[in-house]
């Protein structure tokens, strides 16, 4: 159901894959003394699955937060789709759905309602917004609980309500902040399902924070994130053979180890 | 990795990108509202409970004589219908605020600042969804309230609009400023003994100013200090068809710098958004 949806940019391909779809240069984020981010650097692509890695406390959540612009940037540039967090901030968060890693649904609200507040938020008026909602809701397999207040989904089902909602736009940059959380194994390979099924089919980046490696595939892009710095970048095939392993666990152990040795520590 | 040399094509929101928003937040605002009908209820309740049962009992102690802007003597119950009005979008813009609070810490609030449309513009709009709420429980009371001999000039209920609709918007806007510096819902008791009880009681809800003046000349100076004082005078000259303009100006200069307050709290790089995230995440 292809709609004039304001979020939406028509461009042609060979356009797209050359603009980063997210980039992040030399962001450090401190709280008072605390040092959360140190010049953070990477970039996720169009149509690609980048995971962002990193353990409880790594600064994922803190870097999620100052690419949605809950967080002012103290030092360094964000730019989504070439369009710069700070100076155009409407340009940029245009491009972006998120799903945060708490719950950000009202739970007193029906599913529906939820969709169309949020598609008001994005300026897309009543008629293409119900329309659209009534799409997305079809996507993720929850059309018959439209009506069905928050409250009363599981958490699988909620998950999968607010990734309908971050794609209501059609924003062509999907953030993600651990949002298998709490969510048992079935739910959880549906959602990761249904994302690759979005990149595959509507060619959108993805960022995924987690700390769940299982969650990661062979043909994936990795960044590592460890005590506030990216330790790596890159495929999953690189990060392998730059620490000579055999599987990304071991991977992850050794680069995190090593830094921890080298006191990269805050 | 490659820095971008060019940018997806531009395009600003319209007009109706506006409306659109605006509307989507009024609309969810009094959803949220209708959904809470104990807090319909209570909010009415507590002017009722000054009206029926402070106001009858006070009624023979206090003796108003006349003053501005009434041109006869009045009941006691007219004399403070409007500082109880002021008094119920003062609780609202506090629940306003709690409700920021609260959206805040389960994450709700998140959905309305990643949206794309400038911040401030987001704010505004969650300020007059406030000041909506606020109108429907000050006309409930109102209806109340003439069958309880509280009949102000029908025309007044007409004027008292454009101010109810100002003080809602100061009130709500200090409530905005407050929940920008309060981290988590426990705090937010103290703001009753901060704010509510003494902005309620340092004012001339209950009291004529006048009266103030001959038991503390200290007091009159702070309630004359005191925007909400200039709120309820505001209310209580509109709501017979007159300006103060001297309340008028106070509570128009409080609006503007609550709000601009507000605006720049929950600005990212101001205000909230600098401190560090609450319950784990990092």
């Amino acid at each position: 159901m292809e709609q004039d949806l304001p979020g939406s940019q028509h461009m042609p391909a060979s356009e797209s894959a050359a603009i980063p779809a997210l980039s992040v240069t030399g962001v450090s984020h401190a709280y008072g003394h605390h040092h959360a981010l140190a010049d953070v650097s990477f970039d996720v692509a169009s149509g690609r699955f980048t995971a962002l890695l990193g353990l409880n406390g790594a600064g994922k959540s803190t870097l999620v937060s100052l690419i949605t612009r809950l967080y002012g940037i103290q030092t360094g540039h964000i730019s989504i789709f070439g369009h710069d967090i700070d100076r155009a901030p409407g340009l940029a968060l245009r491009q972006l759905g998120v799903v945060f890693q708490p719950r950000t649904l009202d739970l007193d609200l029906s599913v529906m309602q939820n969709l169309l507040y949020h598609a008001a938020l994005q300026g897309i008026a009543r008629g293409g917004a119900r329309a659209r909602s009534t799409d997305m809701l079809a996507r993720i397999g929850l059309t018959e609980r439209a009506d069905s207040k928050v409250r009363a989904l599981s958490g699988g089902q909620m998950r999968r309500v607010e990734i309908a909602r971050a794609l209501l736009h059609r924003p062509r940059l999907l953030l993600l902040d651990e949002a298998t959380v709490g969510l048992d194994v079935e739910a959880r390979a549906d959602i990761l399902r249904h994302i690759r099924l979005l990149i595959a089919d509507e060619g959108i980046g993805v960022l995924w924070a987690t700390h769940l490696l299982d969650e990661i595939s062979a043909d994936d892009d990795v960044v590592i994130l460890h005590h506030g710095r990216v330790l790596t970048r890159g495929a999953v095939s690189h990060i392998l053979s730059q620490t000579e392993t055999s599987d990304l666990d071991a991977g992850f152990r050794r680069l995190t180890i090593a830094a921890d040795r080298r006191g990269d520590a805050r | 990795m490659s820095t971008a040399n060019t940018v997806l094509p531009a395009r600003g929101f319209g007009i109706g990108g506006y409306v659109t928003c605006l509307t989507g937040i009024l609309w969810r605002e009094s959803l949220r509202f209708l959904h809470q009908r104990e807090r319909f209820i209570s909010a009415l309740v507590r002017p009722l409970v000054w009206l029926f049962i402070f106001a009858a009992g006070f009624r023979q102690v206090l003796g108003i004589s006349i003053i501005p802007p009434y041109e006869t003597y009045i009941l006691y119950e007219v004399y403070i219908a409007p500082g109880l009005i002021a008094m119920i979008q003062l609780f609202n813009g506090m629940q306003s605020s709690l409700s920021m609070v609260y959206d805040r810490e389960m994450g709700n609030m998140r959905t309305l600042l990643v949206s794309p449309l400038p911040r401030w513009f987001l704010l505004l709009s969650k300020l007059l969804a406030g000041t909506l709420v606020s109108l429907l429980q000050v006309f409930a009371f109102l209806l109340i309230a003439w069958f309880w001999d509280i009949t102000p000039p029908p025309l007044g209920y007409l004027t008292v609009l454009p101010a109810l609709i100002l003080c809602g918007l100061m009130l709500g806007a200090l409530g905005m400023l407050i929940s920008s510096g309060i981290r988590q819902l426990e705090n937010f008791a103290g703001v009753m003994n901060f704010v509510i009880f003494p902005m309620f009681f340092a004012s001339s809800a209950l009291y004529p100013l006048w009266r103030v003046q001959e038991g503390s000349p200290l007091l009159y100076y702070v309630c004359l200090c005191n925007p909400f004082t200039h709120a309820v005078e505001l209310i209580r000259f509109a709501l017979y068809g007159q300006i103060n303009w001297l309340s008028l100006a106070v509570v128009a200069a409080c609006t503007a710098m609550f709000t601009l307050g507000a605006i720049l709290a929950y600005d990212p790089g101001r205000g909230f958004a600098r401190r560090a995230p609450a319950g784990g995440e990092t």
